[in-house]
């Protein structure tokens, strides 16, 4: 190994550039959306969610076309106010007459908006509920390898940014039906009262659309273009909050700013960029606005001349001008809507459709407390996939109170033996026996009961010292979680805190040491109070004095239960009844401490090599004895 | 390679102006600071100025050409003739003049103050971003990331957003409706009164309307965020929930947040809708009224059906922009809770910086010097550190043994001065820490922390952190060195692997020796291990400090270990308890002297044999 030199670093090479290996922030490309609008499949399946409402959803319908008919109907009241009741030859009665008709529409409008906006608006919310709740609770039953291989952020953003995308759909889809029935509802009334002013007003109508079919691909780039470098910028500026100090530590301050100034005037250009899209329209539209305006005063003004048409009708013609391309652009809008509704449903339904593999047999029994407590291996094969077995014709028995420890290299597949006990992954061969029943013959909920388990990472959760001990135990009173923490070691760290057993724990337990979460994770086991459990003991060093607390712990935690124990401390092996080792899936050896260092094998091997933990043994070492025949 | 490609540098040599600029201005109140800020782009801000009151001055001309354009048209039956059609023509083509005149007013009046707000937004994040960075660590004990986050995501948007949301608008609205009042009431007083009825009510709950919606809004935030931590907790706590089966019980956890923020979510759209509707209605009627009376005063001959029309017109050009009084309202409202919150980080005075004209440290040989060093962390009642001294000269290696919360951490994150100190000194080279630059602190000074934050990038450009310009071999050495190359070269990707949050998940272990990688490659005159290799194997531990030892000969190394066995090669190894050094020596030394050290080591070599544990216990 040669020494670090001071010309290893190569500042000249780069003269006036950014430094060849720095970055700041990282980003997951998010898929671009430019999908089917309608895909069949897809909304039979929202619609069995929208159903339930559906007849809120009919009301709201009902409600936005009576709505659509009393904007229509408006500007035909001020022209026949204008024609009938204020023209020369007008008659004052009819003037009332429409003013009473304009008092009714507008009762009526406000009626029907009140309905339409209420109803849609609770029924969207209902709905993105009702998919995020289901979901989450197929979530719950999925298997776990399905969980193992898949990471939480992704399921995050099905839960929510994929149920509100369909909310906003399901927004504005009933207003949409509105919008398209304006949009005929203008056609049909301008042509109506004139039908070649309403043609030559129309004519501009088109146009629009033309334009908005060709700016739309272009501008909908734009937009997403500027989406993504905002969440680039974005991403950029959390990493330098959450790595601030390791930042400052290593000098990079400089360089850091340099690079997110570059993320952050991306993302300037790609807003303005988006945003010149944007305003675009507006003077095109206006223009549009302009010409039919223009033709109606000139054209319409002839038709006068030549007696063929009244003022009113004008006017009228003047206020639909007003509405005229709104439909049109709310409508192309919902186009991109729809585009994403569907991505998004698909993604939804994925979701549901993750079968669920381990289920609760039809006749399955309810393991109870009476049981033996025995733990039994037959024959037991194991793999995450078929061709890749991690657990070969593994046998053993654990007696009732026994403690055994489960040893091993990395790898050597402890960890899924250990689910296996808790049914978290389904035998490919063999059987694993809980209390003298197959683990597939009694339901999850009782073998949960019967079965406590304390995994290597202590996962708190957000809440109180006293929900986290508790946990599900909704029968545990506070006295029980009292006893639990003494028992374990806790109490007097909780005491110490503010609020004592209400105090908060924030961000999973953050504020707490690692030793204090373990402790907790032991009381939370304890108060489950099983009749079997199963440990994987934590690798991290914690000091000494934690350390020995964790270990009068674990003895508290066994005492008048089965134990497996996944060991990787000295002490608790020794301590154990009974040692099983595990190589490369199979049990190699099994006895107590005694035995084993008798039979010189693998266990003597590591343990004559004084490591802290049997985790971190170089592979070569292991490799260097080869699997033995087991023995008992 | 890298997710970045090294690029040409953009001449930008206004980022720290701007970031200067951000600070300016403590003496004004949040609104007035953010707009004077916004001038900082003063042709921009002027066009969008300009623009705006000339759009809002056309929109108001076309209501009036319109009535022309009716009265014109009915008085071609009368004063029948040429003059009459190319009057109606002329009238028509102005229309279509004002209505494209409009458009392009409009389009310039939001582009611009939109570009405002970006330019101002971009800038201000840079000003944020460059503050995170020098803000100390006590700083950061005592603010949450999630909270800055918010800060520089929301808060930072509120503010930006305020030149067109709320300036602008507020002299669109000016415009719109003081001129389009003077116009409607210089026509007629009493159809005027009738016209703008609506502007008031629909004002006030348009205003009301957005400010309930705010206030429900954030509470709705805080909802949701509960419900997504339910969610978050569960699907990554997975493993505990089915350990428990608790299966049920988290359904009912999902269902009680997802009630509490759907009931708001309902509210909310209640508070809309009632607002909304009630709005529509009131400007409807007010509408009914001009007609009514209106057709009178035409029946009468008081008025041309032009007026009335353009009356009619005014009302519809009026109806939007009257409702956008809420917003601008609540606009303002937020501008001035977000720009208390965001210029009050600002403003954050800066508890370490560098004193103008510092000087760099010059490293000759490498010496630690403690001298009587007291720190106490903000707020707390007792000293963390309460007189400690120690030297440590070039070569040597010190090992700092004591209880957790003795502060050994502490007096690790003194040295770069990620904390200063309340009394005393600590030298290098005889140069007082506070007294040069940072920067070169920092570089002489290696902490590896006991939790090492992984960026999401290769490998490569982790190890290259904190001098990204390092050549390859120079990385390698340094993975080498910390024992980690031969991993690496083991993965599929090797050195290009991602890692991180969204990349590969290392082990403790495997981060730790990275994070040491890091340190090594800056090759600092004092290495600090702040308990880094206690996911690291005894064995792998030992051979990175032989291969640090190799070439860092001449450093001074600061070891802070719970395992004993660490440090049984140190020069010195110190024990501190309470903020005090209670003993000091070699391991031999402080075995023999049968102290608070020897308890330690025999607590740490003879755990087996005092407990048992199983079956063997009852």
């Amino acid at each position: 190994m040669s020494v670090i030199e001071d010309n290893d670093s190569d500042v000249a090479a780069f003269p006036g550039q950014r430094p060849p290996r720095a970055s700041v922030g990282s980003h997951r490309i998010e898929e671009e959306v430019f999908g089917k609008a309608y895909d069949p499949k897809t909304v039979r399946r929202i619609w069995a969610f929208v159903r339930p409402y559906r007849m809120k959803i009919y009301l709201s319908v009902a409600a936005v076309l009576v709505f659509t008919a009393t904007q229509l109907a408006i500007p035909l009241i001020i022209g026949f106010a204008i024609d009938r009741g204020m023209v020369q030859g007008g008659d004052a009665t009819n003037l009332l007459w429409a003013v009473a008709a304009f008092a009714v529409v507008v009762a009526i409008n406000y009626a029907a908006s009140w309905v339409q906006e209420s109803q849609v608006g609770q029924v969207a919310e209902n709905v993105l509920f009702d998919m995020r709740r289901a979901m989450f609770a197929q979530l719950q039953r999925v298997s776990l390898s399905f969980m193992d291989k898949t990471e939480v952020g992704r399921l995050m953003s099905r839960l929510q940014g994929d149920v509100n995308s369909m909310q906003e759909f399901l927004e504005t889809s009933v207003i949409s039906v509105g919008d398209v029935v304006l949009l005929f509802g203008i056609v049909v009334v301008l042509l109506t009262l004139d039908f070649r002013l309403g043609l030559l007003t129309l004519s501009t109508m088109p146009i629009l659309f033309v334009v908005r079919i060709f700016w739309l691909p272009p501008a909908k780039r734009a937009f997403w273009a500027a989406h993504e470098s905002n969440s680039i910028t974005n991403g950029a500026m959390a990493e330098g909050i959450n790595g601030v100090r390791t930042v400052q530590n290593l000098d990079r301050q400089k360089v850091n700013f340099d690079l997110y100034d570059d993320k952050a005037y991306a993302n300037l250009r790609t807003q303005l960029t988006g945003s010149r899209y944007a305003q675009v329209m507006v003077p095109i539209v206006d223009t549009l606005t302009g010409m039919a305006m223009a033709i109606v005063v000139v054209v319409g003004g002839s038709l006068v001349l030549n007696g063929g048409l009244q003022i009113g009708v004008i006017v009228a013609f003047l206020f639909y001008i007003q509405r005229f391309f709104d439909p049109i652009r709310s409508l192309t809008m919902q186009y991109s809507i729809m585009q994403r509704a569907m991505t998004s449903g698909r993604r939804i339904t994925d979701v549901l459709d993750i079968p669920a593999t381990i289920n609760d047999k039809p006749d399955a029994v309810t393991l109870t407390r009476d049981m033996d407590g025995s733990v039994e291996f037959r024959d037991v094969v194991f793999g995450y996939s078929a061709d890749r077995p991690v657990l070969r014709n593994v046998s053993f028995t654990v007696k009732p109170g026994e403690t055994v420890a489960l040893v091993g290299p990395t790898g050597s597949g402890k960890t899924s033996a250990m689910s296996l006990v808790h049914r978290f992954y389904e035998v490919q061969g063999g059987a694993v026996m809980v209390g003298g029943h197959d683990v597939r013959d009694v339901t999850q909920e009782s073998l949960g009961e019967q079965v406590a388990m304390v995994l290597q990472e202590p996962f708190l959760f957000t809440g109180s010292i006293f929900d986290n001990i508790r946990y599900n135990k909704a029968s545990a009173t506070r006295e029980d979680v009292i006893a639990a923490a003494r028992a374990v070691g806790a109490h007097d760290f909780i005491e110490r805190l503010p609020g004592g057993y209400d105090s908060v724990l924030e961000q999973r337990g953050s504020n707490l040491s690692l030793g204090q979460r373990q402790l907790l994770s032991f009381a939370r086991a304890l108060v489950a109070d099983a009749k079997i459990l199963v440990l994987d003991e934590a690798t991290a060093n914690i000091d000494s004095y934690t350390e020995r607390q964790i270990q009068k712990a674990l003895l508290t935690l066994l005492e008048g239960r089965t134990g497996m124990v996944i060991a990787h401390r000295l002490a608790t092996i020794r301590g154990a009844d009974r040692i099983i080792v595990l190589q490369n899936g199979e049990l190699i050896e099994n006895g107590n401490h005694d035995e084993l260092m008798a039979l010189d094998g693998l266990y003597a091997r590591l343990y004559n090599m004084n490591y802290a933990s049997f985790d971190d043994i170089p592979d070569e070492l292991v490799a260097a004895g080869g699997p033995r025949a087991a023995s008992t | 390679m890298t997710t970045d490609k090294p690029g040409r540098v953009r001449s930008r040599g206004d980022a720290r102006a701007h970031v200067a600029a951000a600070h300016a201005g403590r003496n004004h109140g949040p609104l007035t600071r953010i707009t004077l800020y916004s001038f900082r782009h003063p042709w921009q801000a002027a066009a969008a100025i300009g623009a705006t009151v000339i759009a809002a001055v056309l929109q108001l001309l076309i209501p009036r050409l319109l009535g022309h354009a009716v009265d014109q048209a009915q008085g071609i039956l009368t004063t029948a003739g040429e003059g009459a059609e190319q009057a109606l023509f002329w009238t028509a083509m102005s229309l279509l003049a004002v209505s494209v005149a409009r458009g392009f007013f409009t389009l310039l009046q939001n582009y611009y103050s939109e570009s405002v707000g970006h330019h101002v937004g971009y800038e201000l994040r840079l000003a944020f971003y460059d503050k995170v960075q020098r803000l100390s660590y006590s700083y950061h004990d005592r603010v949450h990331s999630g909270d800055l986050i918010t800060l520089g995501l929301l808060d930072l948007d509120g503010l930006r957003m305020f030149f067109s949301t709320g300036f602008i608008r507020t002299i669109l609205l000016t415009v719109l409706i003081g001129v389009g009042a003077y116009m409607l009431l210089s026509t007629d007083m009493v159809l005027g009164l009738l016209a703008l009825s609506f502007v008031p009510f629909v004002a006030w709950r348009s205003s009301v309307a957005q400010l309930t919606l705010r206030a429900t809004w954030l509470v709705l935030q805080e909802k949701l965020s509960a419900l997504t931590r339910v969610m978050e907790e569960n699907l990554g706590g997975i493993r505990v929930v089915r350990a428990f089966s608790a299966q049920n019980f988290e359904l009912g956890k999902f269902d009680a947040a997802s009630r509490a923020a759907l009931d708001l979510a309902h509210e909310r759209v209640q508070v809309r809708v009632r607002n909304t509707s009630i709005m529509t209605f009131s400007f409807f009627v007010a509408m009914g009224l001009v007609l009514w009376v209106g057709g009178n005063k035409v029946m009468a001959g008081d008025m041309s059906v032009g007026t009335l029309a353009s009356f009619l017109t005014f009302m519809t050009i009026l109806q939007m922009p009257v409702r956008q009084l809420g917003l601008m309202v609540n606009s303002f409202a937020r501008a001035a809770t977000c720009g208390e919150r965001f210029y009050g980080f600002l403003d954050q005075p800066l508890e370490i910086e560098d004193a103008p004209g510092v000087a760099d440290l010059e490293v000759t040989d490498g010496t630690l010097h403690f001298e009587d060093v007291r720190f106490t962390y903000p707020g707390a009642k007792y000293p963390t550190l309460d007189g400690v001294s120690f030297e440590a000269r070039a070569g040597q290696t010190i090992g700092i043994v004591g209880a957790p919360g003795s502060g050994k951490s502490t007096l690790a994150h003194l040295i770069p001065r990620f904390y200063d100190i309340s009394g005393g000194r600590i030298t290098i080279d005889g140069q007082d820490v506070s007294a040069v630059s940072l920067a070169s602190l920092r570089r002489a000074v290696g902490v590896v922390q006991q939790d090492s934050f992984l960026f999401t990038t290769t490998i490569e450009n982790n190890i290259a952190y904190g001098d990204p310009w390092s050549k390859e071999t120079k990385i390698e050495r340094a993975a080498e060195s910390a024992q980690l190359h031969n991993y690496i070269m083991g993965l599929p990707a090797g050195y290009d692997t991602v890692v991180g949050e969204r990349g590969v998940s290392l082990s403790g272990g495997q981060r730790q020796r990275l994070s040491i990688a890091r340190s090594l490659v800056l090759k600092p005159a004092v290495m600090v291990f702040d308990d880094s290799t206690a996911a690291i194997d005894a064995g792998t531990e030992h051979r990175i400090r032989s291969a640090i030892k190799r070439f860092a000969s001449n450093r001074v190394t600061l070891v802070i270990s719970h395992r004993l066995s660490s440090l049984l090669h140190a020069d010195m190894i110190l024990f501190l308890d309470g903020g005090k050094i209670v003993e000091r020596g070699t391991h031999e030394e402080l075995l023999a002297l049968g102290g608070r050290y020897r308890a330690l080591y025999d607590l740490q070599t003879r755990p087996v044999d005092d407990l048992e544990m199983g079956s063997a216990a009852r």
